[in-house]
C-alpha cells in the first residue's frame, strides 16, 4: 500500500510546503519504509528526512538523471554547466540551490565561505565572468555557461597569487574565515581600478574612464562589502596597497625563533 | 525556501505573459533582493522568470535623452561614459548604495523594484501590512528609527530604500514599461512609486504583467551643478538615514531651476518641491539654502524614534545645495 505524506509519522506538524517537498522527493510509500529502516528507531524529524533525501540528490554529480532511493528525480531539477577554475563542471541542481552551496556541497570547493547567507558580509565573494559577486545571492541556475573563479583557482600551481602572498606577509587575517572572500574581492578590485571604475569616494567623475589611483580611502570604500569580525582591516589594507602600487609597507610580524630564545633575533 | 520552477525567459513577451497569467510568478534580474526575500520566506514565488539575457541591457543616446536599459547593471550604469558626462548625480547615487559585489549583480530594473528594508517586513514572524495586508503594522508602535517622516499612512511607515531612484527623481527620469502584447507606457519617475495610503502592499504603479524595459533621462544643463549626499550609520555599505540629490541650473548669477530629491525619509523618492520653488530666481547663498530647507522640513511628520531626521534632512539639503553650487 502506498502511503501519502500525510500518513508519515514525524514528530511535528508539517506545513503544506514541507509536505510538498517530501512528496516531490518521493519520501513516502515503499521508499519511506526503506528510509525509516535506514534511520533506525525513533521518530525521524523532518529535517533528517530532508537532509538524507537531499544528500542522495546532491551526491549525483554529472548529467545523469537524478534518481534516489526515495523515488523519482525531484521536480525542480535543472542541469547547469559551469567552468569552475578552468574546469568544466556539469551538475544537476535544485532550482533553489545557490552558487555558494553548489561550490561547497557539490563541487567540494569549501574555500568559499558562508557567513551570513544574506548578502551582508561578503565572505562568499567569488569572481564570475571577471566580476566579483556574492555567491550566496546567485542562484546556481543563473550561472549556466559562466566562468567562475574561487579562492582555489587563484594560485598557479605552487605559486600563490600576489594577493594571497601579500595577505600572508601582512598577517591580514586572524581566524581566516573572511579571507577567501577578502582575497577574491581584492583581486577584482585591482582590475576595477585599472579599468577606471569609480567609487563613492572618488573625488572627480571624469567623463572618460582612466585608471584610478587607490588611496587608502579608496581601498577602504571598495572593500566595504567584505566584513571581518576579527578586525584585520589595517593589515588587509596594507596587503592590497603593496600589490596595487608596489607600495611596500613594513611587514607587521615575523616568526620568532624559539631555538634562539632569549635573543631578539627573528627568522 | 519554498520550491519554485526556474524559467529562463526567451523574450519579453513570454516573460510578461507568464507574469500576467500566473499571479505567483516573479521576475529574477540580479537576484540580490528577490533571492534574499525568498530565503526569508517573505517572497514565495511558484515560478521565477529569469529575464537576464533579454535585450534591454544597453545604455544609449536617443536625441536629447539617454536611455538606460532595465537589465544594465548598477555598476555598468554608474560607470557609463554617457552617464558620467550628463548625469554625475546618478553615478554618485548608485555608487553610494550597497557594495561593489552587489552593484555588479544588481540591475536598474531590480533596483527600482526592490522592497523596503523595514525589519518587520523582512521577518515573517511578525505582523506587517505590506507583506500580509490587514495584519497590522509592527513598526508603528515598534522601532521606527529608520522609517518615514513624509508620506506615510497609519497602515505603513516604511521607506523606499533605493539610492539610485533618488538620483533618478532629481533628473526627472521616465520609466518605460511593457506588457505581453508589446504595449508600452511611459511613467514619470515621480509617479512610479506610490505612497502606502490604504494599500501598502503595492510599492509602485506597475500593473500586473508589466516589465520595466528602459529608463529615459532627459539631458539637462545641470550636470556640473549637482550632488548626491548620503548620511548613514556607517561610512559605507549601509542604507540611508537621509539622502539628498540636488541639482541647480545656474545662469546670470541666479538659480534658474532646481531639483531636490530625498531618500530615507518617505515611502518613495521625496521631491522637496517647496524648497525647490523657494530657490527660483534668487542668488545662491547659504542663508537662502537654509531658509528653503527649513520650509521643506517643517512639513515633516516624524514618528516616535526618528525626530532626528528632521534636522538631519534640513542640514543635508543645505549641504547638498552648497556642494551643487560649488558654494
Ligand atoms: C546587503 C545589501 C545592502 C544594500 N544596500 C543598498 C543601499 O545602500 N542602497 C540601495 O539603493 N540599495 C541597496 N541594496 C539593494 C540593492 O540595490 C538591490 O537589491 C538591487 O538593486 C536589486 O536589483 P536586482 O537586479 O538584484 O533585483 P532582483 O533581486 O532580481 O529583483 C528585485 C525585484 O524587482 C523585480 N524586477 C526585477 N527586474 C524587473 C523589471 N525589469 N521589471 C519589473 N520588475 C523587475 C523582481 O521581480 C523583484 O521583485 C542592498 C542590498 C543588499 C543585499
Ligand atoms: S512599516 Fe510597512 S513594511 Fe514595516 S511593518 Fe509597518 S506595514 Fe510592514
Ligand atoms: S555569505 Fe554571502 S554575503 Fe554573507
Ligand atoms: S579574519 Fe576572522 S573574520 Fe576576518
Amino acid at each position: 500500500m502506498d502511503k501519502d505524506i500525510d500518513d508519515v509519522a514525524v514528530d511535528y506538524e508539517m506545513s503544506e510546503d514541507e509536505k510538498t517537498i517530501l512528496r516531490e522527493l518521493g519520501v513516502f510509500g515503499e521508499s519511506r519504509r526503506k528510509f525509516l529502516g535506514k534511520v533506525g528507531t525513533g521518530g525521524a524529524s523532518l529535517l533528517a528526512l530532508q537532509l538524507l533525501a537531499e544528500q542522495e540528490a546532491l551526491a549525483a554529480e554529472t548529467g545523469e538523471p537524478l534518481t534516489s532511493a526515495f523515488g523519482p528525480r525531484f521536480e525542480n531539477a535543472l542541469k547547469v554547466t559551469l567552468k569552475v577554475n578552468g574546469e568544466k563542471k556539469s551538475l544537476e541542481v535544485d532550482s533553489r540551490m545557490t552558487l555558494l552551496d553548489a561550490l561547497r556541497e557539490r563541487l567540494a570547493l569549501t574555500g568559499t565561505k558562508k557567513g551570513c547567507d544574506r548578502g551582508q558580509c561578503g565572505s562568499c565573494t567569488v569572481i564570475v565572468e571577471g566580476e566579483r559577486v556574492l555567491s550566496c545571492l546567485a542562484l546556481a541556475a543563473t550561472c549556466e555557461g559562466k566562468d567562475v573563479t574561487t579562492i582555489e583557482g587563484l594560485a598557479e600551481g605552487d605559486s600563490l597569487h600576489p594577493l594571497q602572498a601579500a595577505f600572508i606577509k601582512y598577517d591580514a587575517f586572524q581566524c581566516g574565515y573572511c579571507t577567501p572572500g577578502q582575497i577574491c574581492s581584492s583581486v577584482a578590485l585591482l582590475d576595477e581600478a585599472k579599468n577606471g571604475e569609480l567609487s563613492h569616494v572618488s573625488d572627480e567623475i571624469p567623463e572618460k574612464a582612466a585608471p584610478v589611483d587607490l588611496s587608502d580611502d579608496e581601498i577602504r570604500e571598495r572593500m566595504s562589502g567584505n566584513l571581518c569580525r576579527c578586525g584585520a582591516y589595517p593589515n588587509i589594507l596594507k596587503a592590497i596597497q603593496e600589490v596595487e602600487g608596489g607600495r611596500e609597507v613594513a611587514q607587521t610580524w615575523s616568526f620568532y625563533n624559539s631555538a634562539k630564545e632569549g635573543s631578539d633575533e627573528t627568522v | 525556501m519554498k520550491p519554485f520552477k526556474y524559467e529562463k525567459a526567451k523574450d519579453l513577451g513570454t516573460a510578461a505573459s507568464t507574469l500576467d497569467s500566473i499571479p505567483s510568478a516573479s521576475l529574477l534580474a540580479g537576484g540580490t533582493n528577490i533571492v534574499d526575500l525568498m530565503k526569508e520566506d517573505v517572497a514565495r514565488p511558484d515560478i521565477l522568470v529569469d529575464i537576464n539575457g533579454l535585450e534591454f541591457s544597453k545604455i544609449k543616446k536617443k536625441g536629447n535623452t539617454v536611455s538606460i536599459g532595465a537589465l544594465a547593471t548598477n555598476k555598468d550604469t554608474a560607470n557609463h561614459p554617457l552617464v558620467r558626462k550628463h548625469f554625475p548625480v546618478l553615478t554618485q547615487s548608485i555608487l553610494a548604495g550597497a557594495s561593489a559585489q552587489i552593484r555588479n549583480m544588481a540591475t536598474n530594473g531590480g533596483n527600482l523594484n526592490q522592497r523596503t528594508r523595514c525589519m518587520y517586513f523582512n521577518d515573517p514572524s511578525v505582523t506587517c501590512n505590506k507583506r500580509d495586508p490587514g495584519s497590522g503594522c509592527s513598526a508603528m508602535e515598534g522601532l521606527n528609527r529608520m522609517h518615514s517622516i513624509f508620506g506615510w499612512s497609519n497602515r505603513c511607515v516604511a521607506v523606499f530604500p533605493s539610492d539610485m531612484a533618488v538620483g533618478l527623481a532629481a533628473l526627472d527620469a521616465v520609466v518605460n514599461v511593457a506588457n505581453k502584447d508589446g504595449e508600452s507606457r511611459a511613467i514619470p519617475i515621480n509617479d512610479y512609486h506610490r505612497l502606502p495610503g490604504r494599500d501598502p502592499s503595492r510599492d509602485n504603479t506597475l500593473k500586473r504583467g508589466e516589465i520595466v524595459t528602459t529608463i529615459d533621462i532627459p539631458i539637462n544643463s545641470w550636470a556640473k551643478n549637482s550632488y548626491y549626499l548620503k548620511v548613514r550609520d556607517r561610512a559605507s555599505y549601509d542604507f540611508a538615514l537621509v539622502s539628498v540629490a540636488a541639482a541647480l541650473d545656474l545662469g546670470g548669477g541666479v538659480i534658474r531651476g532646481s531639483r531636490i530629491a530625498m531618500g530615507g525619509v518617505a515611502p518613495k523618492p521625496w521631491r522637496a518641491l517647496i524648497a525647490e520653488k523657494e530657490l527660483i530666481g534668487k542668488k545662491p547663498s547659504k542663508e537662502l539654502f537654509e531658509r528653503a530647507a527649513k520650509m521643506e522640513m517643517e512639513r515633516a511628520r516624524p514618528l516616535e524614534h526618528n525626530e532626528f531626521k528632521v534636522k538631519m534632512g534640513e542640514r543635508a539639503i543645505v549641504r547638498a545645495l552648497q556642494k551643487s553650487g560649488n558654494a
